[in-house]
């Protein structure tokens, strides 16, 4: 944060922002001290910030012309791809922004998981990213149900079921869900209303995100505390923002693609058969993006043990920062973490593999191992790799080279790698 | 750039798994030149207008189209009628109108404005007409279905008498493209079937390519502006990437580091 008080040059100015002060909330952003050396992978905070806009930008012109009625919601849907102007347009950007939003999101987590970004002092905009993480899916999957079709339908049906697991009021809850004794018209109604809500809460829990992250300031590739000002920081603007407006550029040609060329290469064909209760698909899959979740899921024999274990699999992220217990936050000066780091986003990748293929055979056992090691690598092996692990020196800061003894040249060459990227 | 390249590795990891996913129950589909395909990927007018006419003659006594209207034969993109000639297309069909004054329902020749009238009341009808099996709608059939135009291309041409310990029911035929290898609807193309008015030779091939032309197009009546649109989308982002990219470098270059 900078340390000087800031006064606007004009007298309106100065009136204004002493009733209200926005102007040093823009000055403060526009200074923002910001470490010089964050790479690409920290530009995804901004990213996120477009996909949710763009989200809700075009998620309100659809709400303008969709009809949530179990009768007329999928008929509505063709009506916005046919008749409403740029309807399909408007229409393939939302589909495909929940997916462009979820590869952002996961390449933001795992940017956070090998820079150590969620240990002291930032454990709190963690957490909070966590939620946000949560209301996300949740958004995700009442959305994918608004169309009725039959994966809309089906999907619907399978994860409100997951809640008859809960012993004894099981049942109950899932009537109460549902509206009724069936997935129909009161569900689609109220999965209208919270898909509608969702992105809101998000929407302010990202401001809480970015308040947070403000107090202590962003974490870098290296991993240490930085004084700022200083020559290891700039100014948010223009450095930061033309180089996050770059990154996002390059995003927005990959989002595009997929909008113009394969629009429907990430959804399911039968979500264009309009829902049908009388008819279950062959194969009820859900989408991409909660594939690895769906694995951890059906790995478990016992329904309500694998519902627990799937809702542990997230939670247990919010437990990072004290399950993690090594001091040194940057995997760059980690050897033996930063394997254990590409082992678990095999593992992860394995998961959503065996999610999207059936639940049998060799493709269960897959499932089964790999379910395991993913609470392995959170309860036993960052527990102990943080007393175990011989981590390599880390440098005073981002422009000095590294004091007291002689430096390390493994580590000094690291971090020149780092200054090139 | 290093980062760019593993960015874009990670990507390309994530899609080659989404279609190894999709990939796993695949059969070998018949293959043929679309035009639609491809960035700039346009439809054949003429194609279109002799798979509407297959579709008309053919398909439409068991399969609607709910979804599309006589309008949409003119609109630019499509099949591309001329508007007197999608009028008399309309007017060829009756709809069912009112109530008038009177309170009563009455058949009216159709208007443009009109959707294509359903071959069967309702879904009921079309099942109990169809020995139980509902012929389903064909507005969006393509992208209802895992193989899309390959897979409707390949089903049309795919009967075969089934192999030896296969039995089939009254009204079920073998199919080597359906899921399954069971269909309830019969072999319906056989060359010369229909007489196009283009004089193009109605071979089963051609019937089964034009149709399937034209329910590409029924599934995504946009896809023509949605491809000219996407080309000019992504030169205008690449261009303003670069002009981006040198204005980043120079802002950077103040204070010596490079991005």
């Amino acid at each position: 944060m900078s340390e000087h008080e800031y006064t606007p040059k004009s007298k309106v100015g100065k009136w204004f922002n002493d009733r209200l002060p926005l102007l040093t909330l823009a000055n403060h952003l526009t200074d923002y001290p910001t470490p010089k050396n964050l790479n690409y992978w920290w530009t995804f905070g901004g990213i996120l910030t477009f996909c949710l806009i763009t989200q809700i930008v075009t998620g309100l012109v659809l709400a303008m012309h969709y009809i949530a009625h179990a009768d007329m919601a999928f008929q509505s849907v063709e009506h916005i791809m046919r008749d409403v102007n740029y309807g399909w347009l408007i229409r393939y950007i939302h589909a495909n922004g929940a997916s462009m939003f979820f590869l952002a999101v996961y390449i933001h987590i795992f940017r956070s998981l090998f820079y150590g970004s969620y240990k002291s002092p930032r454990e709190i905009i963690w957490i909070i990213g966590i939620i946000i993480y949560l209301l996300m899916m949740a958004a995700a999957f009442l959305g994918y149900v608004l169309p009725w079709g039959q994966m809309s339908f089906w999907g619907a049906t399978v994860i409100t079921n997951l809640f008859s697991a809960i012993p004894l009021v099981g049942e109950g809850i899932v009537t109460w869900l549902w509206g009724g004794y069936s997935v129909d018209n009161p569900t689609l109604t109220r999965f209208f209303t919270l898909h509608y809500l969702i992105p809101f809460l998000i929407l302010g829990l990202v401001v809480l995100h970015i308040w947070a992250l403000h107090v202590p300031g962003n974490n870098n590739p290296i991993g240490i505390d930085i004084k700022k000002p200083s020559k290891d920081t700039v100014p948010f603007h223009p450095y930061i923002v033309i180089k996050d407006g770059f990154a996002l550029l390059m995003f927005m040609i990959v989002f595009a693609f997929f909008v113009f060329y394969t629009p429907n290469i990430l959804g399911h064909a039968d979500n264009y058969i309009e829902a049908n209760p009388l008819v279950t698909p062959a194969h009820i899959v859900p989408e991409w993006y909660l594939l690895p979740f769906y694995a951890i899921l059906r790995s478990v024999p016992d329904k309500l043990l694998g519902v627990i274990a799937m809702l542990s699999a997230i939670l247990i992220l919010a437990a990072l920062p004290w399950l993690d217990t090594s001091k040194i936050r940057s995997a760059v000066f980690r050897p033996l973490y930063k394997q254990f780091y590409w082992i678990l986003v095999a593992d992860v990748l394995i998961l959503g593999y065996v999610g999207a293929m059936p639940a049998e055979g060799l493709y269960l056992l897959i499932a089964r191992v790999a379910t395991a090691y993913y609470f392995l690598h959170f309860l036993v092996v960052l527990p102990i790799l943080g007393f175990k692990e011989r981590t390599t020196p880390v440098p005073l800061s981002i422009t000095e080279p590294i004091l007291g003894g002689s430096p390390n040249l493994a580590a000094v060459k690291k971090k020149d790698t780092f200054k090139d990227q | 750039m290093k980062n760019f390249f593993r960015l874009s590795f990670l990507i390309a990891l994530l899609l080659g798994f989404q279609f190894n996913s999709n990939a796993a129950e695949k059969v070998e589909y018949l293959k043929t030149d679309w035009s639609f395909k491809g960035p700039f990927g346009k439809f054949d007018r003429a194609s279109l207008q002799r798979g509407y006419q297959v579709y008309q003659e053919v398909c439409s006594s068991c399969h609607s189209m709910k979804y599309l209207s006589y309008r949409n034969l003119v609109e630019e993109g499509g099949p591309e009628f001329s508007v007197e000639q999608a009028k008399a297309i309309a007017a060829s069909f009756e709809v069912k109108d009112g109530p008038n004054a009177d309170g009563e329902m009455f058949m009216r020749p159709g208007r443009l404005s009109d959707k294509f009238v359903m071959p069967y009341e309702n879904e009921k009808a079309a099942q109990a007409a169809n020995g139980g099996a509902y012929p389903p709608d064909m507005t969006v059939l393509v992208k209802a279905r895992g193989g899309g135009v390959d897979y409707i291309y390949s089903l049309l041409q795919g009967y075969e008498d089934p192999p030896a310990g296969v039995t089939l029911d009254d009204g079920v035929y073998y199919n080597k493209y359906m899921y399954g290898n069971k269909i309830k609807m019969s072999n319906q193309l056989s060359d010369g079937l229909v007489e196009y008015s283009d004089g193009t030779n109605a071979s089963v091939e051609q019937m089964a390519k034009d149709v399937t032309t034209f329910l590409m197009w029924t599934a995504e009546p946009h896809l023509e502006t949605r491809h000219k649109m996407g080309f000019k989308a992504i030169v205008y982002l690449i261009i303003l990437t670069v002009l981006v990219y040198f204005s980043m470098k120079r802002i950077w270059s103040r204070i010596e580091t490079k991005v």
